[in-house]
């Protein structure tokens, strides 16, 4: 019961925490709404471009290694999410497990290899 | 007196003590970043050789930062026309919010902590990246070329740290067998974690700055370059929350590599143990916060490529060889 206790009260206050966290940005904009001025102009309202009008669309195209590293940052974290209950049972699983993990973990250094040889990684 | 109300049956009463005790958590969160801004300011001055801030609030700016703030609340609220408003007004929050949500499960001391959950440094590293969506979503919001490349930038730049950050952990919930940090903790009683891991702390440390964004690898907002990155469109006090974010950020991190690598509040020596837990945490703390501003006074930025170049080529690598060759020294000499 007790153990219950500590629990539901530990998420309780991550999720005053996250009240709180919302909380001050919203009560603190109101205020400054109150205090701040407000003499609107069409100049003031437009994008910044170095001084100079915007010309085209913002949304500009960009590099597609963008996406590759989000790819790969997928998988890592993924990884990662079978190596943590992994390294904290370690001590109850013992050698067998590290054998394991390595053949898992030595598949993805492979795809890491392969990506490093096909120049995924470098950036030009 | 935390702890009976950790036992406590939960309810509204508990949830308004809680509400009451994180918001004195927070403004004291809000004074650190005050007089950290000021710190950091002063610390940079004296090692360029010129003073820092020395006329508001007499010879040590001591109210630098609190005119600072006070202009930016003053500060006309522009929306560039063109903006996407929903997302430009949510992006500070989403940025913001998980910054102050981390600092639940640090344990300061062993009677000044808040929430005590089983998975403690999971939820670190889950809730901080977070802010990767903020930092996106002001830059997409914005509608602006700048905007949007720092965004980007910053996008790429937090995610490929991470993967190193959370991997040069888990040689340490490797040997203390918790994700708790408070267990992990107690588990540096014989020793902490940086004389016996001194691979994973290099590696969290260069790791952590990249996702603070600070200095050596602070692209996302390179002033000379993007003019400030993600949030060239913002003023103010939305502005002001992306910076409040960061140096919220820069509490967290200080105080987790504390808990995690120096153990915490422990003393360095048992004989030193009558001197109270706090000193201690503050002191390391202090000691961990003083090498960030040194970073960021030593190393000139770094380039783009070689950035990410260096976090999959060396980091990664690093960190999975540590995890396997303290797995295998854990299972060959101490089982």
């Amino acid at each position: 019961m007790e153990l219950l206790n500590v629990y539901q009260n530990s998420y309780l206050i991550v999720f005053v925490f996250l009240c709180l966290g919302v909380l001050l940005p919203v009560v603190a904009l109101f205020l400054g709404k109150l205090l701040r001025p407000h003499k609107p102009s069409d100049e003031k309202y437009t994008t910044y471009e170095s001084g100079i009008d915007p010309f085209h669309d913002s949304r500009v195209q960009f590099n597609v290694r963008y996406y590759i590293f989000a790819l790969m940052f997928v998988i890592f974290d993924v990884e990662t999410v079978f190596l943590y209950p992994w390294a904290v049972a370690y001590n109850k699983l013992g050698i067998f497990a590290l054998i394991e993990m390595l053949i898992f973990v030595l598949m993805l250094v492979l795809g890491l290899a392969y990506a490093w040889k096909k120049k995924v990684l470098k950036w030009t | 007196m935390i702890e009976d109300l950790l036992q406590s049956n939960p309810g509204w009463a508990n949830f308004g003590i809680f509400f009451l005790l994180g918001a004195v958590l927070l403004l004291v969160v809000l004074g650190f970043v005050t007089y950290g801004i000021l710190a950091e300011r002063k610390v940079m001055g004296y090692m360029q050789l010129r003073h820092g801030p020395n006329q508001v609030g007499g010879r040590w700016g001591l109210l630098q930062t609190v005119a600072d703030v006070l202009k930016l609340l003053l500060k006309e609220d522009i929306i560039p026309k063109l903006a996407d408003r929903p997302l430009f007004i949510l992006a500070p929050v989403i940025a913001f919010a998980p910054s102050f949500m981390v600092l639940a499960t640090i344990p300061f001391t062993d009677k000044f902590q808040f929430a005590d959950i089983g998975i403690g440094l999971l939820y670190y590293i889950a809730v901080s990246g977070l802010t990767t969506i903020g930092v996106v979503a002001g830059g997409w919001a914005s509608n602006n070329k700048y905007a949007l490349l720092g965004g980007m930038r910053a996008a790429a730049q937090m995610i490929s740290y991470e993967i190193p950050l959370v991997m040069s952990v888990l040689g340490i919930i490797l040997l203390s067998g918790s994700l708790n940090l408070n267990d992990i903790v107690e588990a540096q009683k014989h020793g902490w974690y940086i004389l016996l891991q001194p691979v994973a702390f290099i590696i969290f440390m260069i790791a952590s700055v990249a996702e603070l964004n600070r200095t050596p690898f602070d692209l996302p907002e390179a002033e000379n370059e993007l003019v400030a990155g993600y949030h060239v469109e913002y003023s103010g006090f939305r502005w002001a929350f992306f910076m409040l974010a960061e140096y919220v950020y820069l509490f967290a991190m200080s105080a987790l590599i504390t808990v995690i690598f120096l153990g915490g509040w422990l003393p360095p020596l048992s004989i030193l143990g009558f001197i109270p837990g706090a000193v201690w945490f503050s002191l390391k703390f202090t000691l961990v916060l003083f090498i960030y501003i040194w970073f960021r006074v030593a190393f000139p930025r770094f380039r783009a490529d070689k950035l990410m170049e260096f976090g999959w080529k060396v980091l990664l690598p690093i960190a999975l060889a540590n995890i396997f060759l303290t797995a295998l020294i854990k299972t060959l000499f101490f089982s």
